[in-house]
């Protein structure tokens, strides 16, 4: 039996921990979020000499104040499930800042391991570091480490392994001073804490104290109901009225200045410093790519390169899937007798396994730039850009890339929201989302546009991608002041310096939303579409269909016949004749066949469902026809065309002529195409919303995109019927 | 606070590329103070104005030996003498 070590892996973003994570762990990870929030968690195993490790990768964080859910998550984690050794990554080449969070994790007094990452850069740059100096003033063993060369991981192994068996020295629980009158009031808070034995047991009550003084919300309401809460704060409110009345400052801020005040002197004691700061390859760099003129065309450029990437790159591989599917299905076609269940293989699941699988090039594509966008550092540069645009809409400037991939398609864009550090930035940006028109509305504008607006069509389909950004940006403001009223997030943006990413990193963190997807999505669009395939299907009718299969059988027997007559002639013409009659007879069964298709789709539930909204969409101009057409779009928008052609027999040129003498107006399709464009986006963007945010916003968004589109598209149809 | 020394004090978004300014303190309150104090913003330390981004805003900084940006609403809030 091998010993178990659970090891939590904390640091600052950017830090290198994800590097070391997948040095130590390698492939064999598990991805998935913390519970009931959407912050991503990963967990790997392997062994180690005698012990079995099993990582935890904490979100990163600068701080442990309960600031952000990824805050909270990290401190819960540490606090309530008390991992045996607590690593630390620490950016050696940014000191200071980093062991803001180190002191607080020795506040907190867990065994903590510093490993002292990116020493390579911090040598480049001029700084040495005495790590063990360094360990001995803080406390806690400090391991110089390179992540991106998997240098001193071993160390850090040995390092991690000694601490859990306590048989490493340097490892003293000294807690930070804060200062005599500080510490004064710590003392005086402590001990109204020691009196309830309970939560001095589950918690240091040094550290309770600390909280306390500087205000952390997550922690008073802890101890407000537990035993002697109300006197504990009672003398929290005094010690932190004592300390402004001597200081004219928050406890917090002055706290703070002492634990850097710490760190400075541990850092000025075991680092010294030759070089003089030169300008470095990072400034250099940003003197072009950050540039006041050309900043922005070489930002247009790689967002171009990263669209073009993720969809024209990705579209023969969805082809590659669409035909693998049909081959699929054409083999069960050919090897199954007719049955529901057939029908049920072929559209129900082939057609659903094919719905899930076509977004995995673009979510794979996509993922692959975003990474090599982060890792370099690049991505803190686009949002620098773009901030200011973004931000006048009541945005963040890294909304604008999830916002722009929104034009190719909504799924993969609602994944890359991630890139949102701050929540409600993220759900805003995936709220509005769907406004942005995704590829799979064009042909349904094409066909409109195309029958209607025959000189116009391209300036007609420009004006609907215009009504969704417009809309966009109302609907942001609107969410921004009544949905996330309040307080709004500072912008504290670090900008990393520029690194080169490895591939190891890039590839396994798009694999890993790659299979994220697979997985966590992947079945319950399956489901969907099985439901889906069933409201189409049924009720069947069997009286019907089996009239309609007479009729073809009285086609084959007729034809029959007249073939064989024509066999008789053995005139010169008689092979002619043969060939136009065989063809006469498949248009024949053709139009049966297109009659069934007809009858199914208006006498199956939803169809009847489409029927049955007529009463709500006829104020907008429309017709049971196109209520049809857009329930069954839920599945993707382009079916919109396809049940359009079913319902008016006819296919493309056919079908814009069919529509165009349907006595539809051309203000009856601009309002339908504007419809199209807002309402619910399609179920796979349903399902990504409810899996990045949860069941409520999905909800939210199907209601208000239905709600959106109906005021839109009658605002359009009326006010258009004003003037034309 | 005297006139005279009020009328030296600046806040770091009156900064301009190139300068330099001493942190005097941060005002506000809440979460958006108490995460500039986290990241370093302190009374006592030391900000450079790196520079603008194209559209002037936001800024960016650098502190502690590493680089941030705000934006002009944020750095409004920070109280700093020129150096
Ligand atoms: N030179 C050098 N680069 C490193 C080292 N460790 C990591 N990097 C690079 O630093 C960048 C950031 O590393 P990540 O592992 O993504 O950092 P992180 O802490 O996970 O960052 P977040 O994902 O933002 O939390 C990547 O480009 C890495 O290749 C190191 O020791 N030396």
């Amino acid at each position: 039996m091998k010993k178990v070590i659970t090891v939590a892996l904390a640091g600052n973003p950017n830090s290198g921990k994800t590097t070391i994570f997948n040095q130590l762990t390698g492939a064999r990870q598990k991805v998935g979020n913390w519970p009931g929030v959407t912050v991503e968690k990963k967990e790997g195993k392997f062994f180690f000499n005698d012990y079995e490790i099993h990582l935890i990768d904490l979100p990163g964080i600068y701080s442990l104040s309960a600031y952000s859910i990824e805050e909270i998550v990290a401190r819960d984690f540490i606090l309530e499930r008390k991992p045996d050794v607590v690593v630390d990554i620490v950016d050696a080449s940014n000191l200071d800042r980093n062991l803001y969070l180190t002191v607080q994790l020795i506040e907190l007094g867990v065994k903590l391991v510093l490993s002292l990452n990116m020493i390579d850069v911090a040598e480049n740059r001029g700084y040495h570091i005495n790590h063990n100096k360094l360990g001995e003033l803080l406390g806690t063993p400090a391991i110089p480490t390179i992540g991106t060369k998997g240098d001193g991981l071993k160390e850090l192994l040995e390092e991690i392994v000694k601490v859990k068996e306590g048989k490493e020295s340097k490892l003293r629980s000294i807690p930070v001073p804060l200062g005599r009158e500080i510490e004064e009031e710590i003392l005086k808070v402590q001990q109204k804490i020691e009196k309830n034995s309970r939560l001095s047991k589950k918690y240091s009550p040094r550290w309770l104290s600390v909280k306390l003084l500087e205000n952390d919300k997550d922690i008073i309401e802890k101890i407000r109901y537990s035993q002697y809460g109300d006197k504990i704060l009672e003398q929290v409110e005094k010690s932190r009225n004592h300390i402004m009345s001597i200081y004219n400052e928050d406890p917090e801020t002055i706290i703070t200045e002492q634990r850097y005040g710490f760190i400075d002197g541990a850092v000025k004691e075991s680092t010294h410093w030759t070089k003089k700061d030169r300008i470095t390859l990072t400034d250099k760099i940003d003197k072009v790519l950050m540039n006041r003129i050309l900043g922005f065309p070489i930002f247009f450029l790689f967002i171009w390169l990263l669209f073009q990437g993720t969809f024209t790159l990705g579209g023969p591989p969805m082809e590659w899937i669409a035909s693998l599917v049909n081959w699929l299905s054409h083999i069960v076609e050919i090897h199954m007798a007719e049955s529901l269940l057939k029908d049920l293989i072929i559209k129900g699941v082939l057609g659903g396994v094919g719905g899930v699988l076509i977004f995995l090039p673009n979510i794979l594509l996509l993922f692959l730039g975003i990474s090599i966008l982060e890792d370099t550092g690049y991505m803190a540069r686009a949002a620098f850009i773009m901030d200011r645009v973004m931000h006048a809409i009541g945005l963040h400037g890294k909304s604008f890339i999830p916002l722009i991939m929104g034009f190719g398609c909504n799924v993969p864009a609602i994944l890359a929201t991630r890139t949102l550090e701050n929540k409600r930035d993220r759900i805003l940006t995936i709220l509005i989302n769907p406004l942005m028109s995704c590829s799979a509305r064009l042909p349904v504008y094409v066909l409109f546009a195309g029958a209607f607006f025959k000189k116009n069509a391209g300036n007609v389909i420009f004006s609907i991608y215009m009504i969704g950004i417009i809309l966009a940006i109302i609907m942001g403001q609107i969410f921004k002041k009544t949905l996330f009223k309040g307080e709004s997030a500072p912008f504290v943006m670090e900008l990393p310096p520029y690194r080169v990413p490895t591939i190891k990193s890039t590839f396994i963190h798009m694999w890993e939303r790659g299979s994220i997807y697979l997985k966590k999505m992947g079945g319950i669009i399956l489901v969907f579409s099985i439901i889906i395939w069933f409201l189409g299907a049924f009720p069947t009718n069997g009286g019907i269909s089996f009239k309609y299969k007479d009729e073809l059988k009285k086609i084959d027997k007729v034809y029959e016949n007249k073939i064989e007559e024509a066999k008789k002639l053995k005139s010169q013409k008689s092979t002619q004749i043969i060939k136009n009659l065989i063809k006469e007879k498949e248009e024949k069964k053709k139009a049966i066949e297109k009659k069934i298709k007809l009858y199914q789709k208006e006498h199956s539930y939803i169809g009847r469902i489409g029927k049955a909204i007529v009463p709500i969409i006829k104020p907008l101009g429309f017709n049971w026809q196109m209520g049809v057409a857009l329930v069954t779009g839920f599945v993707a928008k382009e079916v919109v065309v396809s049940t359009l052609g079913v319902l008016f027999q006819a296919e493309e040129e056919s079908l814009k002529n069919a529509l165009a003498k349907s006595g539809m107006t051309p203000l009856v399709a601009y309002a339908f195409m504007v419809f199209v464009l807002i309402y619910i986006p399609c179920l796979a963007t349903v399902v990504a919303i409810y899996k990045e945010s949860s069941i409520y916003w999905a909800l939210f968004t199907v209601s208000y995109t239905l709600v959106l589109a109906w005021i839109v598209s009658f605002l359009v149809y009326r006010v258009g019927y004003l003037f034309l | 606070m005297g006139k005279e020394k009020m009328e030296k004090l600046l806040t770091l978004e009156n900064l301009r590329t190139g300068d330099e300014g001493i942190i005097i303190k941060i005002l506000g309150e809440g979460n958006f103070k108490k995460r500039l104090l986290e990241m370093g913003f302190i009374a006592g330390e030391k900000v450079k104005v790196e520079k603008y981004a194209p559209l002037k805003d936001p800024v960016e900084y650098m502190i502690k030996g590493y680089h941030v940006s705000l934006r002009h609403e944020e750095a409004a809030k920070i109280l700093v003498e020129k150096v």
